[in-house]
């Protein structure tokens, strides 16, 4: 199962990637709105994505992928701080599936994602 | 998470200062260029939102602030002056200063009040980021008393298209208790008017839990405001009769009070009823139905359970049952005995019979005192980890076998021996991580803790991955301390056994080994008094396993009943190999040694007639009953074996303490008293001997 990490910090993206290989999953990173799109396949299951992003932020990623009909479905997890309520509503209107508080810790990242995968 | 990427975060926001250096001054000539502004923004949340992330707590908060002037001047709320440039450039020094390990306080201070002036007052939030409290963690709550639910839950039609996924958050409910689900399929429309992609169903659900209607809220956390979820206390317990029906539909507001009252007028049976006068549709009445059964049934198990439930008895009531059942046992040897005398058939088939009974009431006795271990393995986990913080190490405790039952008594007395083995492999075992990693290893260390049944005993085991023993040191150390020969050939078991000494550990040049034995020799006397045996492996570099072997029970033992002219003894059978015939000639003594031949094999031999000091001769044929040993095979030689004899093991008086090879008394069928030898002890003292008969034919 592949999960795809979209974030403009490499270190974010390695920590996130290094907890989710540690827990089994397939992992695959993006360096920002754009990147992911070119990168998304039908074999990613879940989109862990930043909001503050160059080109293309996390709010437009998550409209460009629920507009394409093959990803209509496909569980996006926000990836936000705590001075960003505005943007998760926004986020969440756009069609973001659930959000993640960073500082997180792993324990906190695999609940998460264990909650939206099953 | 932390440790692992925190270098790489100082990298990244390293590369993110620089870059910020540049794209502050570009600002400063072009002030109305806002993809430089989102530049700066984006660098300042980067720094922030991960240095929080990677424990740099003074880094993320101090760059809060910043960025949250930003993001006024990326809202147009703030211009772009000279002097926001001033000040950002200096916090971005300031910044660096606290990426490298300096950065003081007062600065910092100075520099957001400098800032804060700029920005207006309170315009910038200030103080530490909060902490997150929305996101869901899985850790266990405690459960509490269990609580009946109501959960109505019905997701917008939509809800599919955000990637929420219903079926995933009732399997996260049920994983909550006990429940019952009722779909509500009313809005389902027909096929050919059906959007697949769209949710038309709904879900009543009955959830038994102890963990509160929280935890039933945090499972909803990602659909609210997208799903209408209810949550009602369905039945708390309180109430003493399960409720009817009628009350049900009102409490879930499906029908109001007086229009059950209206229908209940005309009788039949509550839901036909309800249906039939069209107030509730039958899904409804179906669910709440479901939500009475469940109701039902988690009262009827809590009070079936209520009654098989255990009974607390105090252990003084408990340890006299236990001795009521050894005097029985003694009791019975000697009816058995005068039955077979008697010749009366009647009477040895009462003799029998009492001799099966007491064993099934010996046995059940045992195990009312069996206790499983885990209670104790448990403490372990707070001990381990703070002796690992205490000393700087990351080690993780595994346990397995925690539902291996012991007797009390040997529960309690195991705890004090446990808690010096787990100490000594944390502090002696374990290497510090940054030598674990320099060695090849996970930085985590582990220790193992298992406890497994094994015949009439409990093997439990203590390992650990760390540096292990060193074999040559410790030898040299005995040599030394003059407990070993230099040139005795030593197998490794018997050169770790030395660290079993009393005193020898004090040793501190033995690198990964010194204090191994603090107190060593204290927990190899706990485990023999209760009868058990301790062993040690260890490979250099790999780790230290420590093998306990204990009795199941204290009380009674089996073992089998010798004769030595007018003396009886008693073997315990669990040692024993077998029992062989001696002819006057097969007993043989050499180099100080006695040693019979079983099958071509020598077995070094203890005349029980000697090592008790026993007079008159030995008869021509004599027995030999070949026990294992902790110091190997070694022949009991006797006069006479007996057979088998169910053993209630009576304590010596104080005035015996001294006797050794000796572990209790027993009280014969016909009340005489038979001694318990311990094999081990005897083993051990006949290896002395032969040492210091050795040396006195070896002057050096």
């Amino acid at each position: 199962m592949t999960i795809m990490t979209v974030d403009d910090s490499a270190s974010i993206r390695a920590a996130v990637s290094f907890t989710l290989e540690g827990a089994g999953y397939q992992t695959l990173e993006a360096a920002d709105g754009e990147d992911a799109l070119r990168k998304l396949t039908s074999g990613v299951r879940l989109v862990l994505t930043d909001l503050n992003m160059p080109r293309l932020d996390g709010i437009e990623l998550v409209k460009r992928i629920r507009a394409h009909p093959g990803y209509r479905g496909l569980p996006i997890v926000l990836l936000t701080t705590e001075s960003q309520e505005g943007k998760k509503q926004a986020a969440r209107a756009a069609g973001a599936t659930g959000w993640i508080v960073k500082p997180f810790r792993p324990e906190q990242l695999l609940a998460v994602v264990r909650k939206v995968l099953g | 998470m932390r440790d692992h990427h925190a270098n790489a975060y100082r990298e990244e926001a390293a590369e993110l200062i620089a870059g910020l250096e540049t794209s502050l001054l570009e600002l400063e000539r072009s002030p109305a260029d806002m993809d430089l502004v989102g530049t700066v923004f984006r660098a300042l949340h980067t720094i922030k939102g991960s240095g929080a992330m990677f424990g740099f707590d003074a880094v993320a908060a101090f760059t809060h602030e910043i960025e949250s002037a930003f993001d006024l001047v990326r809202e147009g709320k703030l211009g772009v002056t000279r002097e926001l440039i001033n000040a950002t450039l200096a916090a971005r020094d300031y910044i660096k200063a606290l990426l490298e390990g300096g950065g003081q306080t007062g600065r910092g201070e100075e520099i957001l009040r400098n800032l804060r002036d700029l920005v207006g007052n309170g315009a910038a939030a200030p103080g530490v980021p909060e902490t997150p409290v929305d996101a869901p963690v899985e850790t266990p709550l405690p459960e509490g008393v269990p609580v009946t639910y109501r959960v109505r839950f019905t997701p917008s039609a939509g809800c599919l298209l955000n990637g929420a996924n219903p079926l995933l958050l009732l399997r996260e409910l049920a994983g909550l208790g006990e429940c019952t689900v009722t779909a509500r399929r009313e809005k389902l429309p027909a096929l050919g008017e059906m959007d697949p992609e769209l949710c038309y169903l709904g879900w009543d659900l009955v959830l038994t839990t102890g963990r509160g209607m929280d935890a039933i809220r945090d499972v909803f956390i990602f659909v609210e405001g997208d799903a209408e979820v209810q949550v009602q206390v369905a039945d708390s317990g309180l109430d003493s009769q399960v409720k009817r029906l009628g009350d049900i539909l009102v409490d879930r507001g499906d029908v109001s009070a007086q229009q059950v009252e209206a229908a209940l007028d005309r009788r039949p049976r509550t839901g036909e009823l309800l249906v039939q006068a069209k107030l509730v549709g039958r899904e409804h009445v179906e669910s709440a139905l479901a939500e009475q059964e469940h109701v039902r049934e988690v009262r009827e198990r809590q009070e079936r359970a209520d009654i098989m439930s255990s009974i607390r008895v105090p252990a003084g009531k408990l340890d006299s049952l236990v001795n009521i059942v050894g005097e029985l046992v003694t009791v019975r040897a000697r009816l058995t005995q005068l039955a077979a005398t008697s010749g009366d058939p009647e009477m040895v088939f009462v003799a029998e019979e009492v001799e099966r009974l007491t064993e099934k009431l010996r046995d059940n006795t045992m195990n009312i005192r069996m206790l499983p271990i885990g209670a104790t393995f448990s403490r372990f986990r707070r001990l381990v980890r703070d002796l690992s913080r205490e000393l700087g190490k990351e080690v993780e405790l595994d346990m397995e076998g925690g539902d291996t039952e012991l007797d009390k008594t040997v529960i309690e007395r195991l705890s004090d021996p446990l808690v010096h083995l787990i100490r000594n492999s944390l502090d002696h075992g374990i290497e510090p991580p940054d030598v674990r990693e320099s060695r090849g290893k996970l930085r985590q260390g582990r220790i193992r803790l298992s406890a497994v049944h094994s015949g009439t005993s409990v093997v439990i085991r203590i390992a650990d991955d760390g540096a292990g023993l060193n074999a040559a040191a410790i030898r040299a150390r005995a040599v030394e301390r003059g407990l070993a020969s230099p040139d005795a050939s030593l197998t490794e078991e018997q050169i770790f056994a030395f660290i079993l000494e009393p005193g020898f550990s004090t040793a501190g040049q033995i690198t990964g080994v010194s204090g191994r034995g603090v107190g060593m020799d204290v927990v190899k006397r706990s485990i023999e008094a209760l009868r058990g045996s301790l062993q040690i492996a260890s490979a250099g570099g790999q780790g230290t396993t420590i093998t306990l072997r204990l009795p199941l029970t204290l009380a009674i033992i089996d073992g089998l009943l010798v004769r030595v002219g007018d003396a009886a003894f008693v073997l315990p059978l669990s040692n024993i190999l077998e029992c062989i015939e001696l002819g006057p000639r097969d007993l043989r003594r050499a180099q100080g040694r006695n040693i019979v031949w079983v099958r071509n094999q020598m077995v070094g031999c203890v005349p029980l007639r000697d090592a008790f000091g026993i007079g008159g001769d030995a008869p021509p044929l004599q027995h030999a009953v070949i026990a294992e040993t902790s110091h190997g095979k070694y022949g009991f030689v006797v006069d006479v074996v007996v057979g088998d004899h169910q053993t209630v093991i009576k304590p010596l008086s104080g005035l015996y303490r001294r006797v050794q090879a000796i572990s209790g008394a027993t009280i014969l069928g016909d009340g005489a008293v038979a001694l318990i030898v311990d094999v081990d002890k005897l083993a051990a003292i006949a290896l002395h001997e032969e040492a210091a008969h050795c040396a006195r034919r070896q002057p050096a």
